[in-house]
């Protein structure tokens, strides 16, 4: 496997194309590993080193151990983000799995319009989040927004969608799932038209419905595809949090507030970076756990090819 | 009973369907028409374009037009040339420490730069680069993303190619560039058009490094725009929101397919 690793038994030309090789490897991969250890492997290290140490304003930081990890398991906003992330991908991730393997079945077939369904499905996908948080805080702004206009016509009152805690998740949990629904809808496409019509063909045959069919044959073949799109979507989850720059900040009362958010409130606003780093670290090891799972069950045969 | 459940489905597919493009739709109406019709549905409401004439007056939005441009063919460029590089010494060569740096270059599809802004944030204020354009890129151009698409389909690239190239005398560098580059077309658009969506719309990292008009792009300048301190307008912010996602909405309208295609070739792998 490493060729550079060779018996002195070898002829000197080969040694010595052996050693070009590397050179010429390695500096092919000199940009890409300086980018690397500057921006994704230091920060890595250096947010473990400073959730063990003390906020320096100025001067020199101590060792404290773990007492910022003390500190965060004390901490209860810590728990109420945590909290709200898990309740968040929990409304968000299965919502939209079902929707985009609705839309998807849909697209497949012979419909009336199929293009443009899919076009309607997909656009959210393609616009920033920062514009659909604008457009949708439109909708939840109390008495004049478009949803409570709609609410006093059919007679309700009016309602702080986003300011009452009991609604600003479910609210924020809509938008996502219209944002990313179309997204996953593609994968299930793509999916579906590898199943055989002969598959379908003799399940005509044999007489059995559509819906039947759909939950014995579609859905298993189906496995992996959810698989990967859960495992997607769980990671976003915990990723995407721009909407509440614009929308909540993270309120009311930390109600909306998710765990990436509360990192950028600790560092950039608080600016305790000590204790950012300890709830940075949290969230490495979440996305980590998340990931390595998805290789160890999904990415198996790419990884080791 | 066949044909009948068959237009039910289709009934609710459209009805989906509208309801989709219902907040698309309802943003262009604001922006089009006098705020009076902001939440007035009156088809004969006069069109206008002074929303977007007063939020183009009212905020530098050429200039953020403009920092956005610089950004996403900035990050492109650098991890085209980059990816490229990199994936072809994966792909092509036998060489010591391959497996251990490939592990390395994985990481990043775990743990991307999106989640490590309070260190990146330091690294990039130890260059002295703070509030500049480069930083917003910088921590991007590395993509471990693009450096495993492009691995996948040089590795597909037939040896009898290669060695005719060698037999015609290319150095390894013109084997790459005109054997395995013009090979990797498709994966070059597919990742290119995922990595200017995604550049175009990444909001939370460039808030963070920027803090001037010279450097925020589109997305930042809206945020700063819209914020409800600034009194403004709700028809004109939805202008400005309307222009922030024009170019990728057109784009996406007219290349659909290979649009489709690339985010599904590139979330695939």
């Amino acid at each position: 496997m490493v060729s550079a690793v060779m018996s002195a038994a070898e002829p000197k030309a080969a040694r010595r194309r052996d050693w070009l090789t590397n050179v010429n490897a390695w500096l092919l991969l000199l940009p890409a590993i300086v980018l690397l250890a500057a921006f994704t492997h230091y920060p890595i290290l250096s947010t473990l080193y400073h959730s063990f140490f003390s906020l320096s304003r100025g001067g020199e930081a101590d060792f404290v151990g773990l007492e910022n990890y003390t500190y965060m398991l004390e901490d209860d906003v810590f728990w109420q983000v945590l909290r709200n992330n898990i309740v968040f991908a929990l409304a968000t991730v299965p919502t939209s799995i079902a929707l985009a393997l609705l839309m998807a079945v849909w697209v497949d077939k012979k419909i009336a319009g199929r293009s443009f369904l899919r076009l309607a499905f997909f656009t959210p996908t393609v616009l920033p989040m920062i514009a659909v948080a604008n457009i949708w805080l439109f909708f939840y702004t109390p008495d004049y927004g478009l949803l409570d206009q709609f609410l006093k016509g059919l007679g309700f009152s009016g309602h702080n969608w986003l300011g009452d805690p009991s609604t600003v998740m479910s609210c924020l949990a809509v938008m996502v799932v219209w944002k990313e629904a179309g997204f996953f809808m593609i994968f299930y496409l793509a999916a579906l038209q590898t199943i055989p019509p002969e598959l379908k063909e003799a399940a005509e045959v044999e007489g059995a419905g559509r819906w039947y069919f759909f939950r014995r044959v579609t859905l298993p073949l189906l496995m992996p595809t959810t698989l990967f799109i859960s495992i997607n979507a769980l990671i976003n989850s915990f990723k995407l949090v721009d909407q509440l720059v614009i929308m909540t900040k993270g309120g009311p009362n930390n109600a909306s507030s998710l765990l990436l958010y509360y990192i950028y409130e600790v560092a950039f606003t608080f600016q305790d970076t000590a204790f950012a780093a300890t709830l940075t670290v949290t969230l490495i090891t979440i996305l980590a756990g998340v990931a390595l799972t998805k290789f160890v069950y999904l990415d198996r045969r790419i990884h080791y090819q | 009973m066949r044909q009948q459940s068959h237009s039910v489905e289709t009934f609710a597919a459209w009805a989906l369907a509208l309801l989709w493009l219902l907040p698309l739709a309802y943003s262009l109406w604001s922006a089009f028409h006098p705020s009076e019709y902001a939440t007035r549905f009156d088809l004969t409401a006069p069109l206008t374009l002074d929303n977007f004439v007063r939020a183009w007056n009212q905020a530098p939005f050429a200039r953020y037009y403009l920092n956005t441009l610089m950004l996403v063919s900035l990050v492109l460029a650098g991890q085209l040339v980059v990816s490229t590089l990199a994936a072809y010494a994966f792909a092509r060569f036998r060489f010591f420490g391959r497996e251990v740096l490939f592990a390395l270059v994985l990481v990043q599809l775990m743990i991307m730069p999106d989640v490590l802004i309070v260190e990146n944030y330091r690294v990039i204020s130890a260059l002295n680069l703070l509030d500049t354009i480069p930083a917003i890129a910088l921590p991007y151009i590395a993509s471990a993303f693009g450096i495993f698409l492009l691995r996948q389909t040089f590795k597909g690239v037939p040896n009898e190619l290669v060695d005719a190239a060698r037999v015609e005398g290319a150095s390894s560098f013109g084997v790459l560039w005109r054997v395995f580059v013009p090979l990797g077309k498709t994966t070059y658009i597919a990742f290119g058009l995922v990595s200017v969506s995604y550049h175009w719309n990444n909001f939370l990292w460039p808030l963070i490094v920027t803090n001037s008009v010279e450097s925020r792009p589109l997305t930042v300048g809206l945020a700063v725009f819209g914020a409800p301190e600034t009194g403004v307008d709700w028809s004109v912010i939805t202008a400005a929101t309307v222009m922030t996602m024009a170019p990728l909405l057109l784009a996406f309208l007219l290349f659909q397919r290979q649009f489709v295609q690339s985010f599904m070739r590139a979330g695939i792998r």
